[in-house]
């Protein structure tokens, strides 16, 4: 009898909202493609920092030795990063631009924790090149600051685009001071 | 349909042969798609390089699988294998500078290949599905020529990674997780070049199976031809052997020809000298160029201020070739009859050259502006004069037969013989 009820439901079910039959079709081919999207991620996720680049993810670097004016490359995590131990003048120089026409405005203020140092990633945010600034023969654009040879992305002395094709400031790395004389970049 | 057709080979009828066949008709099909297919007997030399191109892909998988066999895919290592399958490795020079010029052989023969059915109007009905699949494959061969590049980590191969790998970062929102997950890790390094040489040895076969698909979608309408109009009937083809095999392989005698002349005369004149210096991460070389075949599209993405618009600008620029079958208005395929047609497609063949030039310089002062005057034209002609000239343009008269411009009233011949349509 229970037989016949279901296959008289499912008979009966025929018309605009479908069947039965359609329905479990599609919950059970959904859950098939929810099943197989699961079982993909982790190969997906694989492709992602493992551990052990993670782990390295952090630089101690001594500033001692460092001139006023000195510019100087530390790798972390693979990518070059700019410590500048900045003059007055550039200082005075990156301030005064906080309220010229900036592409991506920012303050020196947010730049630094203290204004004489300023460290950033040294990856162009146009398309990944070094800019040069960091010899002191380099060529360091309109602004002072750096210079990508790449595509031509001029940046100040606070780090900040001021023309070319790069859409962002150079990225600040996390950093602490752990002395006077000593930071952690990670 | 096959039984109308010549007689098969007598290697046929061995009883072997007739064995397999029986259950898995290899042979037939072979027969059937390689010897008795019938083309139009109009074809030039234009109509080479499709098969060219299909042998260039061969070259490049048997060279790149021996070359594995020597390279080592490490950050540490990578760059000096190559070297010792230049200095050691017995014949390793002659097979790596197979495997490095190939693939601008390989680049050549497609580049050619697409721009003598831009001449002849070969994407047009009934064959956009075939003109897709050439397209994927053009992508494919980029992605593959890029994985390929960066694994000798050279000084312009990691360079170059970095670069097109950015270019993701150029979306909101998504791209920098994107870009990590790519390189897996904060910049290219190691898992990067594990990948890279995985994906380099995967995508080829890809490639393959695709290159199968052209096929199976060119057999279907079979090929298309310089007078542009449909055959009539067989006496408007010709068995694909002994004619075009013969064709074709004097074709290849020739390319090779070429091909040989580079690798043993001229190994590194289309390869960057840069790339003969190790991989540095601290310092950028003063100019970043890709290889010659992707510079057109280099420059496109080059002469647009924004970042994100010029990447789009980049992969529209090749995107843009899907919906060409639309964008030509006209009816009449080959350029042959369409006067106007064949001015632009001249200056758009110029305007893709410049576009190659501009992107092997630095993009200042002229070169800036030439540049983005040339990617301006480029999408000028597909999305404006292509859907006007189909309006405007006034076609010559089509001939009624492709026998007819060879030879000279051939279509009353053709008419006195009796179809042999089943």
């Amino acid at each position: 009898m229970a037989q016949s009820a279901v296959t008289h439901a499912a008979g009966g079910g025929h018309g605009a909202e479908g069947t039965r039959r359609d329905f479990l079709y599609i919950a059970a081919g959904a859950f098939g493609a929810v099943g197989t999207a699961l079982a993909l991620w982790p190969f997906i996720n694989s492709m992602n920092p493992s551990a052990d680049v993670l782990a390295l993810s952090s630089v101690e670097v001594d500033l001692t030795p460092m001139q006023l004016g000195q510019r100087i490359t530390v790798a972390w995590r693979g990518k070059p990063v700019f410590i500048d131990r900045r003059t007055p003048e550039q200082i005075a120089r990156a301030q005064a631009d906080n309220t010229a026409d900036l592409p991506d405005p920012q303050t020196d203020k947010a730049r630094v924790k203290k204004p004489e140092w300023l460290i950033m990633v040294g990856v162009c945010t146009h398309l990944g090149c070094v800019p040069l600034g960091q010899k002191a023969t380099d060529p360091r654009g309109d602004f002072g600051g750096w210079f990508c040879p790449c595509h031509g992305s001029h940046y100040d002395t606070s780090g900040r685009i001021r023309k070319g094709p790069a859409p962002k400031n150079l990225p600040i790395p996390e950093y602490a001071f752990l002395d006077d004389n000593k930071v952690r970049i990670g | 349909m096959a039984n109308t057709s010549a007689p098969k080979p007598a290697f046929m009828n061995n009883p072997m042969v007739k064995w397999i066949d029986y259950r898995l008709p290899i042979f037939t099909f072979m027969h059937h798609e390689l010897h008795e297919y019938p083309t139009p007997k109009n074809l030039n030399y234009w109509w080479n390089f499709g098969s060219l191109a299909g042998i260039m892909l061969v070259v490049m998988i048997v060279s790149g699988i021996v070359l594995a066999m020597h390279y080592t895919p490490h950050v540490d290592f990578a760059f000096n294998s190559v070297e010792r399958i230049m200095r050691d490795v017995n014949s390793g020079w002659l097979i790596r500078y197979i495997h490095m010029n190939g693939g601008s052989m390989f680049f050549i023969a497609v580049y050619i290949h697409i721009f003598r059915g831009l001449y002849y109007g070969s994407y047009k009905a009934p064959r956009e599905v075939l003109w897709w699949l050439g397209i994927i494959i053009l992508l494919l061969m980029m992605a593959t020529a890029f994985l390929g590049y960066v694994l000798p980590w050279g000084q312009m191969s990691y360079w170059g990674a970095t670069v097109i790998t950015n270019l993701f970062s150029a979306f909101p929102l998504i791209g920098d997780p994107i870009v990590t997950w790519l390189w897996g890790g904060f910049s290219v390094d190691n898992p990067t070049l594990n990948r890279f040489f995985s994906l380099h040895y995967l995508l080829p076969f890809v490639i393959v199976g695709v290159v199968v698909l052209h096929l199976v979608a060119l057999h279907t309408h079979g090929s298309g031809n310089p007078v542009g109009i449909d055959t009539k009937g067989p006496q408007d083809k010709i068995p694909f052997h002994p004619y075009y095999t013969v064709k074709d392989l004097f074709g290849l005698g020739v390319f090779f020809l070429v091909f040989a002349a580079i690798v043993f005369f001229a190994p590194n004149m289309l390869g960057e000298p840069d790339n003969y210096i190790p991989a540095n991460p601290l310092q950028t070389p003063p100019h970043i160029v890709p290889e010659w075949y992707l510079l057109p599209f280099y420059a496109i993405l080059r002469s647009i201020p924004s970042k994100l618009i010029g990447v789009l600008a980049m992969f529209g620029s090749i995107f843009i070739l899907f919906i060409l079958p639309w964008l030509d208005t006209s009816r009449v395929r080959s350029a042959r009859f369409r006067p106007i047609y064949r001015i632009f497609f001249w200056l758009f063949l110029i305007d893709c050259v410049v576009l190659g030039w501009i992107g092997a310089n630095p993009p200042e002062g002229y070169f800036l502006l030439i540049g983005r005057l040339a990617t301006a034209w480029y999408f000028l002609h597909f999305l404006i004069i292509l859907p006007l000239l189909g309006w405007f343009e006034r076609p010559l008269p089509l001939p009624t037969s492709i026998s007819e411009p060879v030879l000279k009233g051939g279509g009353s011949v053709a008419a006195a013989k009796p179809m042999e349509k089943a």
